[in-house]
């Protein structure tokens, strides 16, 4: 049944965390308050909204929050059931999706994060264990066009908003993503072919930048 | 739907992992084939049957398998309808869902306290501690005996591994985590949960329990201390620690 009570999402504009959820509200075409967070200095309703993680994305909906990307995710197929389906309606079918879209939150950015900031034979390696995971997804999609089948479903909206990182790894890591993983480029390029894909996902140099800046920061640090 | 595929459960006898997908079916009263692993020295067919993570439990379902614990809940739910373990309104459903990935990350937390000194120890022991400070809110003025309400459902399999693991935990590691005065309302609550029929028939005993985390602890005391905490999973054959994020 369709829902018009207020939803607002608490975000902040890189997070593929929070771009899961933007996808999943287009994909339902569910209107929504945005609002952008600064993570240096989170506002009073974020850690109202969070307090046990104080992290985006929040969604907020009936006065209620919801957190966790995933969760959220599947809380916004459960409430707007009505219209495209992101998780499958049969059990097992279900349960190799969230498999698959745990795997990812397991593996990519942790592994990212690694390819990022570590130098010689521990970057080496977080490198070949994040190629041989974006082969396993490539396994797992096989012949389809998406994961989800001929539409989009809940793995491609868990794994999509790492397309934005794609560049990144490249860089940091020195090899080029259509060369290893050509079958994932050419799905993440399908993908972008759906609206709420594209309108969300931000400009990809505009990430770059962003993300260059952010490793940059970190490697000072240490 | 009713179901009569032969289903088959591969677990570790001490594993919470593998005893809430025993709790579940039990539970709803699904009969099953347990499979015993011993997951330091794992056969083919985990590998087989779980290739990505080569983890337990695994639950077979005919020529279907699923993995991970909470998803295999899921799964043991939707599949068979009598005894719903998660609740059916989506908010409460994204809330179970929450607080049982809390405990996950109050086991890794716990797990490592246990298993560290000095620093890291204290550092997990808080972590662990806030984590039960989250579940005992939750669990405030809840009138009714279980998280899912006058019967147990979904939440209470995932964090009931605290009532039985955690207190042989702070035994084993000589720490204290879900202090009884200042969690009064987790504490009733563990009492509740190993008092359950079900439960009560399915725990790991407790003497073989302190040995297998004794000897755990001083290996993993010892790895930690040539590889850092890391680095120590390798001893479960694990490169990284359970759900880690």
């Amino acid at each position: 049944m369709a829902d018009s009570s207020k939803v607002t999402l608490l975000d902040s504009w890189y997070s593929p965390f929070g771009m899961r959820v933007r996808i999943a509200l287009a994909q339902k075409e569910i209107e929504y308050e945005y609002k952008e967070e600064n993570l240096s200095d989170k506002s009073p309703l974020l850690l109202q909204m969070n307090p046990v993680k104080k992290q985006i994305p929040v969604l907020i909906h009936r006065g209620k929050p919801v957190c966790e990307s995933l969760i959220i995710v599947q809380y916004i197929d459960e409430v707007w059931n009505q219209k495209s389906p992101l998780l499958p309606s049969d059990p097992y079918q279900r349960a190799r999706a969230r498999f698959w879209a745990d795997f990812v939150d397991q593996k990519i950015y942790s592994l990212g994060k690694q390819v990022w900031l570590s130098t010689g034979e521990a970057q080496e390696a977080a490198k070949k264990e994040l190629l041989d995971t974006f082969k396993l997804l490539e396994g797992e999609l096989g012949q389809k066009p998406y994961f989800g089948g001929e539409t989009l479903g809940f793995v491609d909206v868990a794994l999509i908003p790492f397309y934005t990182w794609f560049s990144s790894f490249e860089h940091c890591g020195n090899f080029t993503m259509v060369e290893e993983c050509p079958k994932l480029v050419a799905w993440a390029h399908k993908c972008m072919e759906k609206e709420s894909v594209s309108k969300t996902l931000p400009d990809l140099k505009k990430v770059f930048d962003f993300l260059m800046d952010f490793i940059k920061k970190q490697k000072a640090n240490k | 739907m009713e179901s009569k595929e032969i289903v088959k459960v591969v677990g570790f006898w001490v594993s919470p992992y593998s005893l809430r997908v025993e709790w579940a079916l039990r539970l709803k009263g699904v009969e099953y084939e347990y499979i015993e692993e011993d997951i330091f020295n794992k056969t083919p067919l985990l590998s087989e049957l779980n290739p990505v993570h080569k983890k337990v439990p695994v639950l077979i379902h005919g020529e279907k398998v699923a993995l991970e614990s909470l998803i295999i809940l899921e799964y043991i739910d939707e599949t068979w309808k009598q005894v719903p373990l998660l609740p059916e309104d989506p908010y409460d459903r994204a809330m179970a869902r929450f607080l049982a990935d809390l405990g996950e990350k109050l086991f890794v937390n716990a797990f490592m306290a246990l298993c560290s000194e000095g620093d890291e120890k204290e550092k997990t022991l808080k972590l662990a501690t806030e984590a039960v400070e989250k579940i005992e809110e939750e669990l405030k003025g809840k009138t009714s005996k279980f998280c899912g309400g006058e019967n147990m459902g979904y939440l209470d399999l995932a964090l009931g591994w605290i009532s039985h693991w955690l207190p042989v935990w702070e035994e084993v590691g000589c720490m204290k985590i879900v202090d009884p005065i200042q969690f009064p309302s987790t504490t009733l609550w563990m009492e509740n949960f190993l008092n359950h029929p079900v439960i009560k028939e399915k725990l790991p005993p407790r003497d073989k329990m302190v040995i297998y985390f004794q000897w755990l602890r001083k290996e993993m005391v010892s790895q930690i201390a040539k590889y850092g905490p890391n680095g120590a999973w390798a001893i479960l054959k694990l490169k990284s620690p359970p759900n880690y994020r």
